[in-house]
């Protein structure tokens, strides 16, 4: 394998911070701990985090409302996501967005979308501001398989194709749209051969597997900042419903068991020991970190002050109050 | 002083604020050769290049978030939407995102963009190129939404739109976009939130905006040759809404009646008629506060259907007899 060992680790820690911080914000709920929603990507993390490792700081992202991996893995902290999963002052977003609008600018997430295929236009956008500005950067957009039956896929991707525009539409496609399956929301098995249409390459990869994603990102990436945007499907499972209300009578125990035999992290790890990388205590290691950084982000998040009242109304208007 | 037409004023603002800032560009359907379907911005891919005058497909929903995305890193667009009856398909893109992008993310983006687009009856357009859309988005916190009457208030709050550092919805007159005014040649702007009387009178306050304004000076006009003095006062920006000078001019009248294009049942003349029953101006008030607005139909292709169902001169003259008996 040709990627650095520390490369490696940065990612094995961010899969196992993603999956951490979902299982706690998920014990959260039954704790009754939690006032609002999350949709989690457990099963999936290997798409958000093998995109990410590919990119460069400058790039930008633009998460789905299942987006823990895509944020851990461009770098947010995640000290102030937990923060703001409890809407704390300390969030991100100051307790106002949550996890369907988790965003950390600085780090170049640009923000996780509540409407199925509302990101896409934007991220085209902000490669054209890229472009305009002469900016060296790829924008990578987020969204799922129900996404590209939105008319906002489509009108996107025609838009970022006609003007060549750096910018790297990734579809999480956990085969799911809430309760219907991809087979039935859909009638074409590859969702890569719709970027024909604009016509865009696109590339469908095992999106369990971190390193093939990883390995399609990189050459994406160069292909979309050189060339033009590309449609990368990274293929892969929604283990958990749709969001904490679901009772998942939509599909089979069988199934989902399955798909769980080919958990994202397990495959990680186990390539890595096979190939000699890691020993199995410098693992242990990493998962031990990454358990200490999200109990300590809870730690954060739970001693952290509720947002004062009259913040509510802050943040309305850029500059002077609009009434 | 010069005069020139509100399709002009429209077009030497947006090109004196791109000669400013090189961050300043327009995109829209047809805006390039073409000069945009009313011709708004002919010439100026001329002058700027495609880069900066950038046709775009018939996508409203892809160009206004193009133009949020484009905002959020470091531009300031203007887009351009053919009919402001097409804001139905740009409506995600304004309303659940530019909108609230900067309060769900806690403050830390800001997205200066402007989005323009021509409304109202009077061309023969039929139902769905003719509406006045105006409280659709009204509704909405986070955005700006201005209404000029005038080829000088159009300049001037254009200016100032653009350069303001969240999404405004500037909704322009198809009707005026020929009429003729006094632009001065040196550079002004105007605020927003600032509403003008553009006709004194101490006997009614009519107020309104957009292309109502004209005509309501129009009636102000002839009624005055009676000796009723009616104040016409042009909001000019419905969010922010400068209601110091609805209730000032209430005060002092007594009496008034709202004038808008948009069907009347939940329209902005609610809004109106409420900032002045909610003031302090409610004690001087010599009759209830009476609004006009369409008729509640859908616009209508005929000629004289058409110019039947928006407030006609006569009707807006009767409503203001009938405050004063």
């Amino acid at each position: 394998m040709s990627i650095a060992k520390d490369k490696l680790a940065d990612m094995y820690e961010k899969m196992m911070l993603t999956r951490t911080f979902e299982e706690t914000a998920a014990k959260l709920f039954t704790q009754g701990k939690v006032h609002g929603t999350a949709h989690f990507c457990i099963g999936e993390e290997a798409s958000g985090i093998g995109v990410c490792a590919a990119l460069q700081p400058q790039d930008q992202i633009y998460a789905t409302h299942r987006g823990h991996g895509q944020s851990i893995g461009k770098g947010m902290d995640v000290k102030r996501m937990m923060a703001e999963f409890l809407g704390k002052a300390t969030g991100v977003c100051r307790g106002k967005g949550g996890c369907m609008h988790i965003a950390e600018l600085a780090v170049g997430n640009l923000g996780a979308n509540g409407i199925v295929a509302g990101g896409i236009p934007i991220a085209v956008g902000s490669a054209l501001s890229a472009k305009m500005q002469g900016i060296d950067r790829v924008v990578v957009d987020f969204f799922g398989d129900g996404a590209t039956n939105e008319g906002s896929f489509h009108e996107a991707l025609n838009l970022a194709s006609i003007w060549k525009l750096p910018v790297l539409f990734v579809c999480v496609n956990n085969q799911y749209g809430m309760s219907m399956h991809v087979s039935r929301h859909m009638a074409i098995q590859d969702i890569a051969a719709r970027a024909s249409s604009y016509g865009l390459p696109g590339r469908s990869v095992d999106g369990n597997d971190i390193f093939q994603v990883y390995e399609a990102a990189l050459q994406a990436r160069e292909y979309v900042r050189t060339q033009g945007p590309l449609l990368l499907v990274t293929n892969t499972y929604r283990i958990m419903g749709h969001s904490k209300s679901d009772a998942n009578v939509y599909r089979t125990r069988e199934e989902v068991e399955e798909w769980r035999k080919r958990c994202p992290l397990k495959r990680m790890k186990e390539r890595l020991l096979a190939e000699g990388l890691f020993s199995a205590a410098e693992l242990q290691d990493i998962e031990t970190r990454a358990e200490r950084t999200i109990r300590e982000a809870l730690e954060f998040a739970e001693a952290s002050p509720e947002p004062a009242l009259e913040t509510a109304t802050e943040d309305v208007y850029a500059g002077e109050a609009c009434s | 002083m010069r005069e020139i037409t509100y399709a002009q004023a429209i077009r030497e603002a947006m090109s004196e604020e791109m000669r400013r800032d090189p961050k300043v560009f327009l995109l829209g359907e047809d805006v390039g050769v073409y000069g945009g379907a009313f011709g708004v911005s002919a010439g100026m891919i001329q002058e700027f290049g495609e880069e900066r005058v950038r046709d775009t497909p018939i996508s409203e929903a892809a160009i206004t978030g193009c133009a949020v995305g484009a905002a959020i890193t470091g531009m300031r667009p203007i887009v351009e939407i053919m009919f402001s009856d097409f804001l139905t398909i740009a409506m995600d893109q304004l309303a659940n995102q530019a909108a609230k992008v900067r309060y769900q993310f806690g403050g830390q983006a800001a997205v200066p963009m402007v989005l323009r687009a021509p409304g109202g009856s009077g061309t023969g357009a039929a139902a769905q190129h003719s509406q006045s859309v105006e409280a659709w988005v009204c509704n909405v916190p986070g955005l700006k939404v201005v209404i000029p009457s005038t080829p000088y208030d159009a300049k001037g709050l254009l200016k100032t739109a653009i350069r303001d550092d969240n999404p405004v919805v500037f909704l322009e007159q198809k009707l005026l976009y020929r009429t003729k005014g006094p632009v001065p040649e040196e550079e002004y702007t105007l605020p927003l939130g600032s509403a003008e009387v553009k006709r004194p009178g101490r006997d009614l306050s009519l107020v309104s905006y957009g292309r109502m304004v004209p005509r309501s000076l129009e009636v102000a006009a002839a009624l005055a040759t009676e000796g009723i003095e009616v104040e016409v006062v042009d909001i000019r920006s419905l969010r922010p809404l400068d209601t110091a000078t609805l209730v000032a001019s209430a005060r002092k009248t007594g009496r008034v009646l709202v004038v808008h294009e948009a069907p009347q049942f939940g329209g902005f003349g609610g809004e109106i008629a409420a900032a002045v029953g909610d003031s302090e101006a409610f004690y001087y008030l010599d009759a209830p506060i009476r609004r006009l607005g369409a008729m509640e139909t859908p616009v209508p292709y005929n000629r004289h259907l058409e110019a039947h169902v928006v407030p006609t001169a006569e009707r807006i003259t009767a409503a203001v007899r009938d405050l004063l008996k």
